[in-house]
């Protein structure tokens, strides 16, 4: 693929993009979130068109127009969410769509039995066929639609985020397969956010920025450090330089330990986080996506079962395990999701923006409306918010002012403890600037912020501290004033410590 | 939207919600006027009675499945509920200790019935909110048994009664207007204020419009959940009783039948969408005397049931699209 051009309503998504995959080979493709890794492998599927440039595949120009055309071609996906029906058998899900028929048009189930056995042998899985798929666990439906895909015939086989929910066994196994496949000669294209899978796995890596292809190498021949320079457009040299500067600068004055999460673990993928925020005080939660830095924040906020660690509030060790608990504790989580887990679309200004404090705003069960305008009118002044009126829906409003809406709902509640969640993501460079300074004057009033930023920015000007996570784990504290971005980006790319996994 | 900044607070922007009551409104009138032309002896006390008397039941079902569909559910069960409510009436103030004491056997009669109902309404409440069945399919295991119930509480008989006082519930006047209608609209505009005024009203609506956000900002999902099927098996049960008082007689087998659909049919004309998060109580009310009148116009200028059915079936039709395109513009 060369010169790949994509623009969705204007906006471009890919920039003279390029790929090659060479047969028997496991490709990866790296890059951050909006680097345009998935435009790219859905116009080489057959999902999007392509505005320009040439797709040259075994030697001739293909434009598959739908995913079949591309499977046909020999071009087969495996997406992040399984897409196979787990309600029925494994053979039905390896055949469906290609079942062979007998002479009478009816399913030829012998011989889609010996087919699906056949494809699993020669990945040494060993299930009984007849058993609907979601009797297994994901690993092996993940080998399924492998196979399936297999079973086509595939000569190139896109695997988008295989491992997200596999634990460390079934990667192993994972892995196996795709050794196996591309002994076969299949060639493969691997994207995943965990890098240290790819140095495992992969023989060579395209590396996306900004909708453009910036580097393309064997993997032998790069590091862990080289990718993420790349991928994040630094130099590697220079963070290499700054990682060997160990600064340890003085803790900013500040309030007493308001949050103190010891060795969280949840899930699969937040393994062991400790962090401290005092009040006063903005403690930013860095690392590349996919480290366990939303998975910390929820398991703080009482979203996620904690498998392990505790938590005190004010020096006192807490049970949080519903919102409500964390709220009572003077927490306040503004979430990365607006859409889904932020505004309630049909309700307006003022009833989303009072949400959480709702229950101080009632007396006998019923909301005291006057109170409840007054205080969204002085948020609405103080936050700059622009609505109509307050009885406007939500869902009328710019992101930005939707974001300030939300921002204001926990406000309301006078939070000890603030955590957000990419806070100033897809808002206008106004909305932007206006909610950092929100922040900051309440960061000033005492209360205390965990701030989780893709925005080295955003962490390094605005943080007093910053937690760094790696694959789950909190790898390293830095201390502001001091921080640069190179000794950050050094920090987040190191290699994970002998303890890792 | 025009102009940045806020209008004074007494003022409130006017609402969809409001736009689309007045739609409502306004069809019915069309309607009224309609009829006033055409049917004969239309503008009589003893025509408006007839309607409030038949539509009331409905319209008091309805006022409870509107909560459940504002929740993001659905309850096939009150048609069942209301059977269950309607045969354990007669079997109390028919009993010797309801017999030997009218008075308490009486509010007997209405009390036990109704919390009989409610408990129907905290067990589908208590499998959607901790089980996560789905409300179709919670709903549905009372929409089968709870009639089975009824059946065996009156071992399948049909009971007859005469006790006037119970009846007065379903024949009584007050203005000349029926009982039944004056409680279905006192009901509307308690359930409105309910909707508009409290907590429980305002968490509802976020929880129907936005359940993970609503759970973040600490709406307690499952109190809420239950709270709002037992309403609405509350209500049911209720027009239960006043069906009973109506016919003199209780039949398990036939009280309420297809009751959970004309609520639903309800509460989608006057505006309720099944996706959650709007409850429009006053619509609902409207919505089930339109459907009420357009059944009576017709029926009165001589057009056959079977027909009535399908223009009510277009109604609906109408209505749905209407939803949708006001959803899409």
């Amino acid at each position: 693929m060369t010169g790949i051009d994509k623009a969705f309503g204007g906006v471009p998504a890919l920039r003279g993009a390029s790929l090659r995959v060479l047969p028997g080979e496991v490709h990866a493709i790296v890059g951050q979130n909006g680097a345009g890794k998935s435009t790219l492998i859905k116009i080489l599927t057959g999902v999007h068109r392509r505005d320009a440039g040439t797709v040259l595949w075994q030697g001739g120009s293909i434009e598959p127009k739908s995913p079949r055309e591309a499977q046909a071609a020999g071009i087969a996906t495996i997406y992040q969410e399984l897409t196979l029906v787990p309600q029925r058998s494994v053979t039905e899900n390896i055949v469906l769509g290609y079942e062979p028929r007998t002479r009478l048009g009816l399913i030829d189930w012998r011989a889609a039995e010996a087919r699906t056995r056949a494809v699993l042998a020669r990945f040494g899985i060993d299930i009984d066929i007849r058993r609907p798929l979601g009797r297994y666990p994901t690993a092996i439906q993940q080998l399924v639609a492998i196979g399936r895909a297999a079973s086509m015939e595939a000569k190139l086989l896109i695997m988008d985020e295989p491992t997200s929910s596999l634990d460390e066994r079934e990667v192993e196994v994972l892995f196996g397969v795709i050794r196996a496949l591309r002994a076969e000669g299949t060639a493969i294209l691997y994207v995943s956010h965990f890098l240290d899978e790819l140095f495992e796995v992969c023989d060579g890596v395209t590396i996306m920025r900004d909708g453009r292809t910036v580097g393309e190498s064997r993997i032998a021949a790069t590091t862990r450090l080289d990718l993420i320079a790349a991928m994040l457009g630094r130099d590697a040299d220079e963070i290499r330089a700054a990682g060997r500067t160990e600064l340890s600068v003085g803790r900013a004055a500040t309030g007493a330990v308001f949050l103190d999460a010891a060795n969280l673990s949840a899930g699969g993928r937040l393994r062991d986080v400790s962090l401290q925020v005092r009040a006063g005080e903005i403690v930013g939660l860095a690392g590349l996506l996919g480290s366990g830095r939303t998975e910390a924040a929820r398991a703080i906020f009482g979203l996620d079962r904690l498998s392990g660690g505790t938590i005190a509030v004010d020096g006192t060790p807490r049970r949080i395990d519903t919102p409500r608990a964390a709220i009572a504790a003077g927490m306040a989580f503004l979430t990365e999701d607006r859409k889904v887990e932020g505004i309630v679309p049909d309700l307006s200004v003022r009833e989303n923006l009072t949400l959480a404090l709702l229950p101080r705003l009632t007396r006998m069960g019923v909301v005291d409306e006057g109170r409840e305008r007054r205080i969204v009118e002085g948020f609405i002044r103080s936050l700059g918010i622009k609505a109509a009126d307050m009885d406007q829906p939500i869902r009328e409003l710019s992101g930005g002012n939707q974001q300030k809406v939300l921002l204001g709902r926990w406000l309301a509640t006078e939070p000890r403890l603030l955590i957000l969640d990419e806070p100033t993501r897809g808002v206008d460079v106004g909305a932007k600037l206006e909610i950092q300074a929100i922040i900051a004057r309440h960061v000033e009033k005492g209360c205390a912020v965990l701030l989780i930023s893709s925005e080295f920015e955003e962490l390094i000007e605005g943080a007093h501290g910053i937690v760094v996570l790696q694959e789950g784990r909190s790898v390293r504290r830095l201390s502001n004033p001091g921080v640069t971005e190179p000794m950050l980006i050094a920090a987040i790319a190191a290699a994970p410590g002998a303890g890792g996994a | 939207m025009t102009a940045a900044g806020l209008s004074a607070p007494g003022a409130p922007r006017r609402r969809r919600a409001d736009r689309r009551l007045l739609g409502l409104a306004a069809a019915l009138a069309a309607l009224l006027v309609l009829n006033v032309a055409v049917t004969p002896n239309f503008l009589n006390l003893q025509t408006l009675a007839v309607n409030a008397s038949q539509v009331a039941t409905i319209a008091i079902v309805a006022l409870g499945m509107t909560l459940v569909i504002a929740s993001g559910g659905i309850d096939l069960s009150v048609g069942a509920v209301m059977a269950v409510a309607g045969a354990l009436a007669p079997l109390i103030f028919l009993s010797p200790w309801g017999v030997a004491n009218p008075g308490p056997g009486l509010a007997a009669s209405v009390a036990v019935p109704l919390l009989v109902a409610a408990a129907c309404g905290v067990f589908n409440g208590a499998l959607v909110a901790f089980l996560g069945v789905q409300p179709i399919i919670a709903t549905l295991i009372l929409f089968i048994s709870g009639r089975g119930i009824a059946q065996v509480l009156t071992n399948g008989n049909l009971q007859t009664f005469t006790n006037p006082d119970f009846t007065w519930l379903g024949t009584g006047r007050v203005l000349g207007l029926p009982v039944q209608g004056w409680i279905a609209l006192a009901l509307t505009l308690v359930i409105a204020l309910v909707v508009r005024r409290t907590i429980y009203g305002r968490q509802l609506l976020a929880m129907g419009g936005n359940a993970r956000a609503a759970a973040l900002a600490g709406v307690p999902v499952a109190r809420v959940t239950i709270a709002t099927y037992t309403l609405a098996a509350t209500l049911a049960g209720l027009a239960g009783l006043i069906v009973v008082a109506q016919n003199s007689a209780s039949d398990a087998a036939r009280i309420g039948q297809l009751m959970e659909l004309d609520a639903i049919a309800a509460a989608v004309v006057g505006g309720a969408a099944l996706t959650g998060g709007r409850a429009p109580v006053l619509g609902t009310l409207l919505g089930a005397v339109f459907i009420q009148l357009v059944g009576y116009t017709l029926i009165a200028n001589g057009v056959p049931d079977e027909a009535t059915l399908i223009v009510t079936a277009g109604i609906i039709v109408a209505a749905v699209r209407l939803q949708d395109g006001r959803r899409r513009g």
